[in-house]
């Protein structure tokens, strides 16, 4: 019986439950009434609903228990089963591999009688178009047949015990309808438990992303010393060759790094001014109309998808400036047609929203005194902002600043497409320059074995990016909060 | 003392009372300037928008046509069944050289000569290697059509496509171009007759993955795409609109409901790529989900759009008045009756703008499908959420990534495709906040 099944079939009882539970606090609604005693305390529904929780929730939570079990009883009796002769661990594992194709191979073949040795079942399984690898033995058969009949005995078990606790939920719960049952309150307990249940998922997520990459980059500095990977300054993690020898590559940080600010400081000194000045105008000068009208529309550079920045770069903007430069230096261009300049300035274009909003929210929370009280003084409406507002506002644009910052840090497909991939240490902004996020995705696109240092290097790269936006992140939110706090 | 001091130079000019300098000529020209800076940095995103839609257009706009030919084609026997063996043995109707067939039908109308071994090479390449499927799928379905002639559309294939639109630059020498002077001159015949057609190219939206441009269309993506929205709505709209009432509705302020809210406020800001590591690692490396699945890439977007449906159902939530809580509360609602009867259908309006714009960033997000394994060569419609599949937004880097000219275009057209999708989205969005907004 598959889990789907077993499932369908809980909710059906949970819902033949709710059904019945809601006839019989009807009944014993209406006998109270007529009795003129005590009135019932819930409502029929509820009566129902917590009919079909106790119908289910127990039962599902013991079905996916048992499974889990079975699971791992199975792989525990193949693990056991494979030849004692085998000691690598990385070879048990590729048997216990085989095995579980040739189970999968039984199951869809369903055979009466099993094959006798594994090259019968290679061919059997080969007629179907299913492949099985040659480095099979016979002992494997017994060991699948054995397993198999574990996994679904456990199946079997499983799905009995979730069906019978089912059902006996369904029948307590509709013999403990009472008036005075306080179903109400149960069932928003559940609610309750639920509705933190969510909220915490938030927490787990956060949890997760740390552990997971943790996990990696502690296997990754299990072969590659940690020194040499933050203070490295040479990138060269050559894909080994199978069989080759240890010679794994060089995983220095810096010009990753070094790439990733220079990209992101580029963007910055386009976005931030034009951001801000566009955010002071629509504040301090537009009519209502022209606010109406503009904002909305700057709002759309934010609402662009950035892999679509990424190949206006690619495409259009970068061979364009490299032809333009070719067209003033007189023959050979000086901007490279991916570069640190191309990628940071249409990054720059579309941190501009980002920019102009959030300084928008701050500087209308200067408050209106203090701008009044400057344009009585006689200041033009320019000085009232460079000497008042801006000013007043300083803590708050700087959060903002950080917060874009580290948007551009995390700037993935741009930079992919319009950056480069050459990593290398350089000043110069219209050569190719590479960041963290570039290399992430190189090292983790196409066929991946996952124990080489060269994809391992991804998740130590990734959580240092975490680490990077997190710290400037909370820092960021922690100033713009506490200026805000100043003026309220 | 005072007086005379002051009155002295005014005795002194005795045209009247001198105008103090408060430099205001020099004051007001820097209004102007700062002004005219603030117009500028308009001016500047505006111009950035415009020159990234008007390019984004002009080199997609293309990509809604295709060229193809129709001209009548001979089904000869000697071609496709030499044996006469299809009433035995249909496969053959399946194998058969049917390229060729349409050359030799091309090669009638053009008057060329079948031996000319190099002209029908040119010719070969003049029409779409693709062109196999639909000959034979027409075949198969009424073999009574072998020994007839019949008219019959198929696709230019790509390079002559691109000259058909006028794409290729004829001042470069023939040995240099994908077209050949010849193949030029055909098309031009073709054209004068008639034949050649420029219908809407309803491919780019239904074909899978190929490695023909003509061939090559959005269908799996569109597919793989639809189905990541509906895990991400399936999944992140319950738990969000569930993780922010109680986060506004119920928990106090205690220093774990502190950590939550800014846990979630930083979650909205890591990096997605982030998110693409941790759904490899967590999904694929521990859970054991295939590669290149839409569930894992709906899952993965889901953890991403949970804080934008979080903050933006807490302004919701926080938008409905006390006074409708009190009122419920007064007539003996209890405080999960309040919330779930009065205070969220007076958020739902709220909830699903936030919601509609998180799905259409979503829609529209990248990196972590690349980690997750979302760029792959699916010619197949996925049937279920398990099955490989690609997402709008990467088929699009996979098509900028191709070297052949006619993949740029489609790859352009494809943005078209998805910005079009996205404006729909957030029209929906501010269609709901126009109509169904309050105002207490």
């Amino acid at each position: 019986m598959t889990a789907g099944w077993v499932i369908a079939i809980v909710l059906a009882i949970g819902a033949v439950a709710w059904f019945f539970a809601v006839n019989r606090a009807h009944l014993q609604l209406k006998s109270v009434r007529g009795a003129g005693g005590q009135p019932m305390h819930s409502l029929p529904g509820y009566h129902g609903w917590l009919a079909f929780l106790s119908a289910t929730l127990p039962a599902l939570f013991v079905y996916v228990a048992l499974s889990w079990g079975g699971l791992t009883l199975t792989e525990n009796h193949i693990a056991s089963g494979i030849a004692p002769t085998i000691t690598q661990p990385a070879e048990r594992g590729l048997a216990v591999g085989i095995v579980h194709q040739v189970m999968a191979a039984l199951d869809s073949l369903a055979l009466d009688v099993p094959p006798a040795t594994y090259a019968d079942l290679k061919l059997a399984a080969a007629a179907k178009n299913l492949l099985l690898p040659d480095t099979g033995t016979d002992d494997m058969l017994p060991l699948a047949l054995e397993a198999s009949k574990t996994a679904a005995t456990t199946r079997l078990l499983a799905a009995i015990a979730a069906i019978a606790l089912s059902a006996l939920g369904a029948v307590v719960a509709i013999a403990r309808i009472r008036p005075r049952l306080r179903a109400r309150n149960q069932v928003e307990a559940v609610i309750f438990t639920a509705l933190i249940g969510a909220s915490v998922v938030a927490v787990l997520t956060t949890v997760g992303i740390v552990l997971s990459m943790l996990g990696e980059t502690l296997r990754f500095f299990s072969s590659v010393d940690p020194f040499s990977f933050f203070f490295g300054t040479v990138w060269d993690p050559r894909f080994a060759a199978a069989g080759s020898s240890g010679d794994q590559g060089q995983f220095g940080l810096i010009p990753l790094l070094a790439g990733t600010l220079y990209i992101a400081f580029v963007a910055l000194l386009v976005a931030v001014p034009v951001g801000l000045m566009a955010a002071i105008y629509m504040g301090e000068y537009a009519s209502a109309r022209t606010r109406q009208t503009v904002k909305p529309l700057l709002e759309l550079l934010a609402g662009i998808p950035t892999i679509v920045y990424g190949i206006f770069a690619m495409v259009t903007l970068g061979p364009f400036l490299r032809d333009l430069s070719a067209a003033l230096a007189g023959g050979e261009p000086f901007i490279q047609a991916q570069s640190v300049f191309t990628a940071g300035l249409v990054m720059g274009i579309m941190l501009i929203p980002v920019v102009s909003s959030l300084s928008d929210d701050v500087i209308t929370a200067v408050p209106r005194a203090m701008r009044d009280g400057s344009l009585a003084l006689g200041a033009t409406r320019s000085e009232t902002v460079s000497r008042v507002i801006l000013p007043a506002a300083l803590p708050g644009i700087v959060g903002a600043i950080l917060l874009t910052a580290s948007r551009a840090i995390g700037e993935t497909m741009i930079v992919v497409l319009a950056a480069g991939v050459a990593a290398r240490l350089s000043l110069n902004p219209f050569e190719a320059m590479t960041t963290i996020t570039v290399k992430i995705v190189n090292q983790l696109t196409g066929d991946l074995e996952f124990n080489s240092p060269q994809t391992l290097v991804a998740f130590a790269l990734g959580l240092t990016l975490f680490a990077l936006t997190l710290g400037m992140n909370v820092y960021a939110l922690y100033v713009v909060r506490k200026y805000r706090e100043q003026y309220e | 003392m005072t007086d005379t001091v002051l009155a002295a130079p005014v005795a002194a000019t005795p045209k009247g009372p001198r105008k103090r300098d408060f430099g205001l000529k020099r004051r007001h020209a820097a209004e102007r300037r700062f002004r005219l800076f603030g117009l500028a940095a308009i001016a500047i995103g505006l111009g950035f928008l415009a020159l990234l839609l008007g390019s984004v257009v002009l080199k997609g706009y293309t990509a809604f046509v295709q060229t193809s030919v129709t001209f009548p084609i001979a089904f000869d026997p000697a071609i496709i069944d030499k044996d006469n063996k299809r009433a035995s043995d249909p496969k053959v109707l399946v194998a058969a050289n049917y390229p060729v067939v349409a050359r030799n039908g091309l090669a009638a109308v053009l008057g060329v000569d079948v031996k000319d071994k190099k002209a029908m090479k040119e010719l070969g390449n003049f029409l779409s290697d693709s062109s196999r499927v639909p000959l034979r799928d027409f075949v198969t379905a009424n073999p009574a059509v072998i020994g007839q002639t019949r008219d019959f559309t198929l696709l230019l294939s790509a390079d002559l496509d691109s000259a058909s639109k006028g794409q290729i630059d004829l001042g470069v020498p023939e040995a240099k171009r994908k077209v050949s002077d010849r193949q030029l001159a055909w098309l031009k015949t073709l054209r004068d007759k008639g034949m050649i057609s420029t219908p809407f190219n309803w491919g780019l939206l239904t074909f899978g993955a190929s490695s023909r441009p003509e061939a090559a269309g959005l269908g799996v993506a569109l597919i793989g795409s639809f189905i990541m929205m509906v895990v991400v709505l399936v999944c992140a709209l319950p738990l969000g609109v569930a993780a922010s009432i109680y986060l506004e509705e119920f928990a106090r302020k205690t220093r774990f409901t502190d950590f939550i809210e800014v846990n979630i406020n930083n979650l909205a800001a890591v990096p997605s790529i982030v998110y693409g590591l941790l759904g490899l690692s967590v999904f694929i490396n521990v859970l054991g989900l295939p590669r290149s699945a839409p569930i894992v890439g709906g899952l993965v977007l889901s953890l991403m759009t949970l804080p934008t449906i979080i903050i933006a159902t807490r302004a919701a939530l926080r938008s409905v008045p006390p006074s409708i809580r009190a009122a419920a509360l007064g007539i003996g609602a209890s405080r999960m009756q309040m919330v779930f009867d009065h205070v969220l259908p007076l958020a739902t309006p709220g909830i699903l703008t936030g919601t509609i714009i998180g799905l259409a960033r979503a829609l529209g997000e990248t990196a972590p499908l690349l980690l997750i394994g979302m760029v792959a060569f699916v010619s197949d419609y996925p049937t279920n959420p398990f099955e490989p599949a690609t997402a709008m937004p990467v088929q699009i880097y996979m098509w900028a990534n191709e070297a052949e000219r006619a993949f740029v275009e489609r790859s352009s057209g494809a943005i078209i495709v998805l910005m079009i999708m996205l404006l729909l989205m957030n029209l929906v969005a501010i269609v709901l906040r126009r109509r169904f907004e309050r105002r207490w």
